[in-house]
């Protein structure tokens, strides 16, 4: 398959912050790929790169076997907005065809403001916009060219849960029709709902690739929380944090926990068990990684020989 | 590639056209004091109006292209929009070419009022031809101050450019000879005159509605102004995009 866009080796350094380490990733033709991370991860960055936004300080990133520095390139690629950015005065329909202009063969404006619900509202003005509308018209200027690769940062953060379902529609829409989508998302629900494969960043690095029912068994953490004076060892704990007179623990397996706390006869009042947060479950994966970590790094080389030889 | 320059274009004019606050700062003023002083004062003699009114117009595209290229420049950088439209596939021409479009055009319609005035109320006096002659030399006098508007708007903040380009824009047409004649200026003034870009700019002016003889001085000084202007431009621009775009 097409590789549409690939980072080799990527690093990104901004002053003394390392925002990306030796990166290498490809989208195919075709994928929806998540970029699942906690802010600071690199997500923002390792786009930026992609969108010609900035150069990688070490290691290349390619469109379409080009630079993303080129703009011919980029007549490719959509991208959205920040829809806070939007220029107030400006008339829905007038940034559409703005947008729409950079590129050969741009969408139908009316086709494009369908399918994001946007209908109608062509000669109102962005300041007029509710919020949900700004952010649908921000993911729609992604599409305006019609593009083969859209990156979506973080589309629908804010948005209620019927503006994000249209959202989605829209770019499951873009996707069935051939298009490849890169999207970050805080929420691990989004990437399940749209992505087919995962790629989990974390430090700057990639912490897992594969598909989203290999990724959420691995995030699947719950956080057992309780009260209690001392605990024994207790199986399958990948995180402990003492804060409030609570204890929490970390555990991929909180059935397995709780039995074995059960067994343990040690007293303890106030458990809840919860689904870890992302933030949490990045947590446990980091610091699962961090001691392979070295010989996840061997293995990103020989994957990318095995592609190549490939190809 | 015209096509993109007519989007960037069309894009900069109504964002200009909607919160016309710019457009009617540039263009009051000059129309408030072409009433106030030149209509009393120079009104009744010809070639005075016909001067006063050539550095009004010179005054109000000044304002347009320093102050008004700074503060968009620089409101720009602040903007996240700003930061999308480099995704979009365009090199930086288009957007350049659709910044200086869009100034020529608000800078020649911040000029009419003033010249509805001097024709309406005032004995100033100009054949089509010298009219034409006195907006291209008014556009060609305004390039070192769309340079300079350039320069601020990419060296600045939002609020500094505010706040510099005002503070720069008013000596340099006191001292310019705009408000007050240079026959009329202060000795230290004159002294001082020839060597400021808005001299050079109004003898231009005033040379191609009138045909008195341009100073040599001033012109050359305009010269200069110029190139200084646009490496001190350049600079700037390369500078800021070094900062966020590498």
């Amino acid at each position: 398959m097409t590789v549409l866009a690939r980072a080799v080796e990527a690093s990104r350094r901004y002053g003394d912050v390392l925002a990306l380490d030796r990166v290498s990733l490809d989208i195919r033709a075709g994928e929806l790929v998540g970029l699942l991370g906690p802010n600071g991860a690199g997500k923002s960055t390792l786009i930026n790169l992609f969108a010609g936004l900035r150069r990688p300080t070490s290691g290349t990133v390619e469109l379409l076997g080009g630079s993303p520095a080129d703009p011919v390139t980029r007549r490719a690629i959509g991208v959205t907005p920040q829809e806070t950015g939007l220029p107030e005065s400006l008339r829905v329909g007038e940034i559409v065809a703005f947008a729409a202009a950079h590129y050969p063969r741009p969408a139908d404006r009316d086709e494009l403001l369908a399918r994001f619900g946007l209908d109608g509202l062509v000669r109102r003005q962005v300041g007029g916009l509710s919020g949900g509308q700004r952010r649908r018209l921000a993911v729609a200027l992604a599409f305006a060219g019609d593009p083969r690769l859209v990156f979506l940062d973080e589309p629908t953060t804010g948005l209620d849960v019927e503006a994000r379902r249209a959202l989605w529609d829209g770019v499951r829409a873009f996707h069935e029709a051939g298009g490849t989508v890169l999207l970050t998302s805080h929420y691990l629900e989004e990437i399940e709902a749209l992505a087919e494969r995962v790629v989990v960043v974390g430090e700057g690095r990639v912490l897992a690739d594969d598909t989203v029912r290999a990724i959420r068994e691995t995030v699947g953490v719950r956080r057992v929380s309780l009260v209690a004076d001392d605990l024994p060892e207790l199986p399958g704990v990948s995180g402990v944090e003492r804060s409030d007179g609570r204890i929490h623990l970390v555990t991929p397996d909180s059935d397995r926990l709780v039995t074995a706390l059960v067994l343990s006869g040690v007293p303890f009042s106030g458990l809840e068990i919860r689904p870890a947060t992302l933030e949490e479950a990045f947590l446990a994966i980091t610091a699962r990684r961090t001691e392979p970590s070295d010989e996840t790094r061997g293995a990103g080389p020989s994957d990318e020989t095995k592609e190549r030889s490939h190809a | 590639m015209p096509s993109l320059v007519l989007a960037h274009t069309r894009y900069q004019l109504l964002e200009q056209l909607r919160v016309p606050i710019g457009l009617l700062a540039g263009s009051l003023f000059p129309a408030i004091s072409m009433l106030a002083f030149v209509v009393p004062f120079a009104g009744r003699d010809p070639r005075a109006a016909t001067a006063a009114t050539g550095s009004m117009m010179l005054f109000g595209a000044m304002s347009s292209a320093l102050i008004g290229l700074a503060l968009s420049v620089a409101q720009d950088r602040e903007q996240p929009w700003n930061t999308y439209v480099r995704t979009l596939p365009a090199g930086p021409f288009p957007r350049f070419a659709g910044r200086i479009l869009s100034t020529l055009a608000v800078m020649l319609v911040s000029v009419v009022p003033v010249l509805l005035v001097a024709a309406l109320l005032t004995e100033a006096t100009i054949t089509p031809g010298r009219l034409a002659l006195g907006l291209a030399a008014l556009v060609a006098g305004c390039v070192p101050f769309m340079l300079i508007g350039l320069f601020l708007g990419f060296l600045l903040t939002f609020k500094a450019a505010l706040a510099v380009s005002q503070i720069v824009f008013f000596p340099v047409a006191i001292l310019g000879g705009l408000l007050l004649p240079p026959q009329t200026l202060p000795g230290f003034v004159e002294a001082v005159s020839p060597y400021v870009p808005s001299r050079g700019a109004a003898e231009l002016i005033w040379a191609a509605t009138s045909g008195v003889t341009p100073g040599p001085v001033p012109l050359v000084m305009l010269a200069v102004w110029t190139a200084g202007a646009a490496a001190a431009a350049a600079w700037a621009y390369r500078r800021d995009e070094g900062r966020r775009f590498t």
